[in-house]
């Protein structure tokens, strides 16, 4: 209990907003009428749908199925019948629709026959990762990576460490901290298999210092010194991968690595307890703690069905007019803003926050006082970027480290000209990434083309097809053949027509 | 004679070796260069082989230009962005542009009715990046993820069941727009 810790470039604390929240404990979201699941929740490529418009389904059957590695399959929620498979808005930035499939419940919340897995310590660790990935657990902290591929790397590089991560740094979000005082056991257990699957050395449970209640059912529920309890102080985003590694271990991970790549796995609180229902019960991910916080009536955690619609539970905590208000999903600094509440609560969603809506005053220039540089926690300098994303200057946003931003929203909270400067880099980032994906698919156009031309030419050389006039002289002889041939079995008929069949009718 | 086979060879030898390098130095020194110019051209083309431009595609269009024997302008989905960058590798000014800028707003691809295809492969033989899968009497579809949009496979298709419709890949690789300029007025000096 007594590690080291380190400290981290940056950061600030900010007023937590997480009294709201975290005081009461966390409700049962009632059944919805309707699910919708997309079929994309999560890094990598979408799902696959396994059933038909009007099956039946139970609640916890596979709908969609993952064809690629880098994909998890989706899952019914509840007991219903499949109502439609179609375009549904999600939550997206840009108020998109996309494929998602729509469960009509049957009330009965039913379950479909689902297996635990026998005792996990004696199970090959790369059946473990299966039965993670077959479950369709995704890092549930928010960026929703699948989880099975982050144990699979674990697994093939020795692993020093494993963190599960407790370490809400974000600002009125509470679920996680709700879960750890509620299902503090399913934590430990999960975290255990985790640390099995990956094998790893040694084992880091952190939290905030500011979290007593978590900790104090933490230590109560930790039975045995193979995980070690850390406290890190409240500073914001000290729950980001790379800064928790920091504080943790000192370390820092490599410009444009992993952090396997100094031996260390990292997982959300959240996905070692869906990890532990997943072993011990063979349930799949279909619900999760949202925090439903901000200015609304009674702020409050939510266990949420998969594919409830944002605004079900949003009333469910008192909030009726939408009109007036800014939602946002996530937490103030790292959210992303949605402009209606028709959307399903996915598996990244781990808060709905509410805000009045304001007119924003206007963006001021840059004067250069380099309050971005002092708080950003990757040490970079944010009005360079700025400066260079502002002139689509991208080569040297790249080389000033623009992926190395972890877009946690801190220099654009201290800016006093109000600049977003988020947008910019995130602006900056999708003009590079849309260049490079550009490049790459007119490369492979590129080989396809070549290679079709160089077919075409041996196809002409080896089947010298006879020339076309040739051709047009075949195509007539056979012409003038049959109506030869046609024009001689008229004669014949007529002739025989007449003597031989005169009564046939 | 025997003896004067070696000095012949001597002689020979050194005056073979000096053609080789010459016939060797002229003519495929050239091509050389025009190779690697094609190259370069070729990878800052769109890579669509629609033909727009009246050749058979994005290498031999970049190859002509290599030869020197085309305007740069010719390019129609690369614009006058295309236009400048060919420009640049060549180093010569681009033409006063006549060029429209480039229509990237909203790229194209074809789609195939499947109700309607005959099965007939015209469409398959005429795509020029081979993005239409299918075989003879069996329905015909296109691979998204490749189709340029060209729109080759719409004229010989005898049943016209073939279509340009929004690609689906604008709504998948969705990206940020730039925040809206400064809006705060300058001090005037």
């Amino acid at each position: 209990m007594n590690r080291v810790l380190h400290d981290f470039p940056g950061g600030l604390k900010l007023p937590t907003g997480k009294e709201l929240s975290d005081r009461l404990p966390s409700l049962l979201h009632p059944l919805p009428e309707r699910l919708y699941l997309p079929l994309h929740q999560h890094v990598g490529h979408p799902a696959m749908p396994c059933v038909r418009v009007g099956d039946k389904v139970r609640k916890g059957q596979l709908i969609a199925g993952a064809r690629e590695y880098v994909s998890v399959p989706v899952h019914a929620s509840t007991s219903g019948r499949i109502l439609t498979i179609g375009d549904y808005p999600v939550p997206h930035p840009a108020e998109f629709k996309a494929p998602c499939i729509v469960i009509e419940a049957d009330g009965l919340d039913e379950w479909h026959d689902i297996e635990p897995s026998p005792d996990y310590a004696a199970t090959d660790p790369a059946d473990l990762q299966r039965v993670i990935h077959h479950c369709g657990i995704v890092g549930l902290g928010g960026a929703g990576f699948p989880t099975h591929v982050k144990l699979g790397e674990g697994f093939e590089n020795a692993v020093e460490l494993l963190i599960i991560n407790g370490v809400e740094c974000e600002p009125y979000i509470t679920c996680d901290d709700r879960l750890i005082q509620e299902k503090a056991d399913y934590i430990i257990a999960g975290a255990r298999m985790i640390a099995h699957a990956v094998q790893a050395r040694q084992c880091v449970i952190a939290i905030e210092d500011d979290m007593p209640e978590a900790r104090q059912a933490l230590v109560t529920a930790l039975d045995g010194d193979d995980i070690e309890l850390v406290a890190v102080p409240t500073r914001y985003p000290a729950g980001g991968e790379k800064q928790l590694i920091r504080t943790l271990t000192g370390r820092d991970v490599p410009v444009g690595g992993l952090p396997i790549d100094i031996g260390i796995v990292i997982q959300n609180v959240a996905t070692a307890a869906a990890v532990y229902r997943a072993v011990t019960r063979g349930e799949p991910l279909i619900s999760r703690y949202v925090t439903i916080t901000g200015a609304i009536e009674n702020p409050r955690n939510l266990q949420v069905l998969l594919g409830t619609p944002v605004r079900d539970c949003v009333e469910k905590c008192g909030h009726r007019s939408f009109s007036e208000s800014r939602i946002i999903l996530g937490g103030p600094m790292m959210g992303m803003q949605v402009n209606h509440p028709y959307i399903p609560i996915v598996k990244t969603t781990n808060c709905v926050l509410i805000q009045q809506r304001e007119s924003l005053p206007p963006e001021l220039p840059c004067i250069k006082c380099g309050r971005c540089s002092e708080v950003c926690p990757a040490g970079l300098m944010p009005q360079r970027l700025y400066h260079a994303a502002l002139r689509d200057d991208f080569g040297q946003a790249v080389d000033r480290h623009l992926f190395e931003c972890i877009e946690c929203g801190l220099c654009a909270y201290v800016c006093p000209s109000r600049i977003p400067l988020v947008r910019y880099f995130r602006y900056a980032k999708t003009q590079i990434n849309n260049k490079e994906r550009q490049l790459q698919t007119a490369q492979d156009l590129r080989e396809r083309f070549l290679a079709k031309q160089q077919r075409d030419r041996q196809d002409a050389r080896s089947s010298p097809s006879a020339p076309e006039a040739a051709q047009d002289d075949k195509r007539a002889y056979l012409k003038e053949a049959i109506s030869r041939s046609r024009s001689r079995r008229e004669r014949i008929r007529h002739q025989h027509d007449p003597d031989e069949k005169p009564g046939d009718d | 004679m025997i003896a004067s086979l070696p000095a012949a060879f001597l002689i020979i030898l050194p005056l073979l070796l000096i053609l080789a390098r010459l016939l060797k130095f002229l003519p495929e020194n050239n091509n050389d260069a025009i190779t690697r110019l094609t190259e370069d051209l070729d990878r800052i083309l769109p890579q669509t082989q629609c033909r727009q431009c009246g050749y058979d595609g994005c290498e031999p269009y970049a190859r002509a230009v290599a030869k020197g024997t085309v305007a740069l302008n010719l390019c129609v989905p690369g614009g006058s962005a295309t236009e400048r960058g060919i420009a640049r590798i060549l180093g010569r000014e681009p033409a006063t542009s006549t060029n429209k800028e480039a229509h990237d707003a909203d790229p194209q691809i074809a789609v195939i009715d499947a109700a309607r295809c005959i099965g007939c492969v015209k469409c398959i033989r005429a795509c020029p990046v081979d993005a239409i899968l299918g075989a003879a009497k069996q329905v015909h579809a296109v691979l998204p993820g490749l189709c340029t949009g060209c729109g080759l496979c719409l004229p010989p298709c005898p049943v016209d069941c073939i279509s340009l419709a929004a690609s689906p890949r604008i709504n998948r690789h969705f990206g940020w727009t730039k925040p809206g300029r400064l809006r705060s007025p300058r001090p005037s000096a």
